[in-house]
């Protein structure tokens, strides 16, 4: 029998990641670089939104004490958030958006595979729909990895920025912690650790194709999965809890 | 957008009459007019005008809404809004592709978005300030667009008019949408019906002006509608706007700023005020209070992704040439 509060506060994690990373990608509305990476950006945002819906939802069921996607979404305090430090990371330039989002995409591809054999049949239907989603998330950040690294100077060195920036925020969406652990071992959840190689593998074949490497990391950070944040954080709940807070218990 | 679409459209041509007469021959045995048929230059340039500024408006028009992307007040709005400003964005992109039917490429009509020679319309140079205003627009800024598109429907261009057919599709979702985030807040507190009522009061006459100018003042309606690019006067828009229009701030229980409003029993219709066509005017010409703000905006996307495009150009480009060599090897 799988602990509710553990399972709950997985369920935050996984519904926090997506619903970040959704805020990061909508605010580029209407400034993307081509009308074709409006939509295409637009998308990604829709689907991880999507996705934190069924998460919170789901995580409120499990919590019984009535909250439901939007309280889980909007009125929890800054260390009660619990994603990976990488989406929270401002979107910089394309480059480094893309980076991001391949980097981000990748890992996900592989844990929502791992989480189609999840013990808990709510995950497995989060995750059937979500592997086709992230395929394409997959797709599109890779072809634009390629493309920026092999195309201009400028472009390839935006690249190798964009990589530097981002490389030390991966580890940490590989670390099994005690709830982690917790997780794989009830099979609800998919050792994280074990997915690392198939990551990389993943990633350094992009990257070779794109004539880019991933650079050497002395230290990967860390922090978001006990609440300790980037200075980032803050300002994006901000904005995310705006209406909520400042008109309190309405229907919208 | 749509009605304003035709402002600085030159519908000026120089065939002679026995080839103007065939084509309205055609125009008026109601044929649709094809991307490869003989046309008239000048309806070739007006609708390039018009549906150019049509997809400017689309583009322009996301910036607006998308200011409140990020703080929509639940998830269910912030997707349902996130995939209205996506239709935008893609209504744009299949009215940049009509207009590229017509011999003209989307670079140079972003180029005369950018330097201010093509205008967008002038209601998304006013601010978005509440979430109000998001349902505001919703139901009058794009129910004022369906107005004016489903007459375009029938437009005598066939990829204008089949891009209308599927846009105005899209449009009704939007406008639906907007009017149920004013009906939750009309049934809401006393804040909330405040935000709704101030969203009417800043957005119904800048959506009553999207029609355009009166019929005796829009330069070019008779040549266009003549060609059958447009169907039917501003001013009747207008009208039809207004009569659909007023039942529904009645049920939301808002109040028409408007003090001349009155139901005339004998035309079947609402008498109003007369648009502050000095306002009007000075928007178009540039001086609302986003015009230069959105410019900005738009100009700072370009600038700013132009070495992404030179990268994606640039990698298209090697591709083309690696496939090109091995094709030369492997003969």
């Amino acid at each position: 029998m799988v602990d509710k509060k553990s399972l709950f506060n997985y369920l935050l994690r996984l519904g926090d990641d997506q619903q970040i990373l959704s805020q990061r990608l909508g605010e580029w509305c209407g400034h993307a670089p081509t009308l074709e990476e409006d939509l295409a950006l637009a998308n990604i945002a829709l689907d991880l939104l999507g996705q934190a819906r069924s998460l919170y939802t789901y995580a409120g069921e499990v919590e019984g004490l009535g909250r439901d996607e939007d309280q889980l979404a909007f009125l929890r305090y800054e260390n009660d958030y619990v994603n990976a430090l990488i989406v929270e990371r401002p979107n910089g330039d394309f480059a480094h958006t893309i980076t991001r989002q391949f980097f981000y995409s990748v890992f996900m591809d592989l844990l929502w595979n791992g989480l189609l054999k999840s013990s808990d049949e709510t995950i497995r239907a989060i995750a059937a729909k979500a592997v086709k989603e992230v395929d394409y998330h997959v797709r599109h950040s890779a072809e634009w990895v390629i493309r920026l690294g092999q195309g201009t100077a400028e472009s390839r060195e935006r690249m190798v920025d964009a990589l530097d920036e981002f490389a030390i925020y991966t580890g940490e969406l590989f670390e099994m912690d005690a709830l982690a652990t917790e997780m794989a071992e009830a099979g609800v959840g998919v050792d994280l650790a074990a997915l690392r190689p198939q990551w990389e593998a993943e990633v350094n074949n992009i990257l070779t194709d794109a004539g880019l490497e991933m650079p050497k990391v002395n230290w990967m950070q860390t922090g978001g999965r006990s609440g300790e944040h980037t200075e980032h954080l803050g300002h994006i709940l901000a904005e995310l809890q705006y209406m909520q807070r400042t008109y309190p218990g309405m229907t919208w | 957008m749509y009605s304003q679409g035709l402002i600085g459209a030159d519908g000026s041509t120089v065939e002679d009459e026995a080839f103007l007469e065939a084509f309205q021959k055609r125009i008026d045995a109601e044929q649709k007019i094809e991307p490869n048929d003989p046309m008239p230059e000048g309806y070739r340039r007006t609708l390039i005008r018009q549906i150019s500024q049509h997809a400017h408006s689309e583009i322009v028009g996301m910036l607006p809404e998308g200011n409140w992307i990020t703080r929509a007040p639940t998830l269910r709005r912030k997707a349902a809004l996130l995939a209205k400003v996506q239709d935008e964005g893609g209504h744009g992109l299949y009215l940049y592709s009509a207009a590229e039917t017509l011999g003209v490429s989307r670079e140079e009509l972003t180029d005369q978005l950018l330097t201010g020679a093509a205008k967008y319309s002038s209601i998304f140079n006013y601010p978005a300030l509440t979430w109000a205003d998001i349902g505001a627009i919703g139901w009058l800024v794009d129910g004022a667009a369906i107005m004016n598109q489903i007459a375009l429907c029938r437009c005598s261009y066939g990829p204008y008019s089949r891009a209308m057919i599927r846009i105005c599709k899209e449009e009704s979702f939007h406008q639906r949408q907007g009017y149920e985030i004013l009906l939750t807040l009309c049934r809401g507190t006393d804040e909330q019906k405040q935000l709704a009522q101030e969203a009417i009061n800043r957005i119904w006459w800048p959506a009553l002006m999207m029609f355009g100018p009166h019929d005796s003042e829009s330069t070019h309606s008779d040549q266009s509608m003549h060609w059958k690019i447009k169907r039917f006067s501003n001013d009747s828009l207008r009208d039809k706007f207004v009569n659909a229009t007023v039942p529904q701030a009645d049920y939301l229980g808002l109040k028409v700023p408007d003090p001349n409003l009155k139901w005339n029993e004998e035309k079947q219709g609402y008498d109003y005020s007369d648009i502050d066509w000095d306002e009007f005017w000075r928007v178009v010409k540039g001086d609302g209070i986003c015009n230069r703000d959105r410019m900005k905006a738009r100009r700072k996307a370009h600038r700013e992704g132009a070495w992404v495009r030179e990268a994606a150009l640039a990698f298209a480009e090697k591709r083309a040439a690696a496939a090109e060599a091995a094709k030369t090897a492997a003969e």
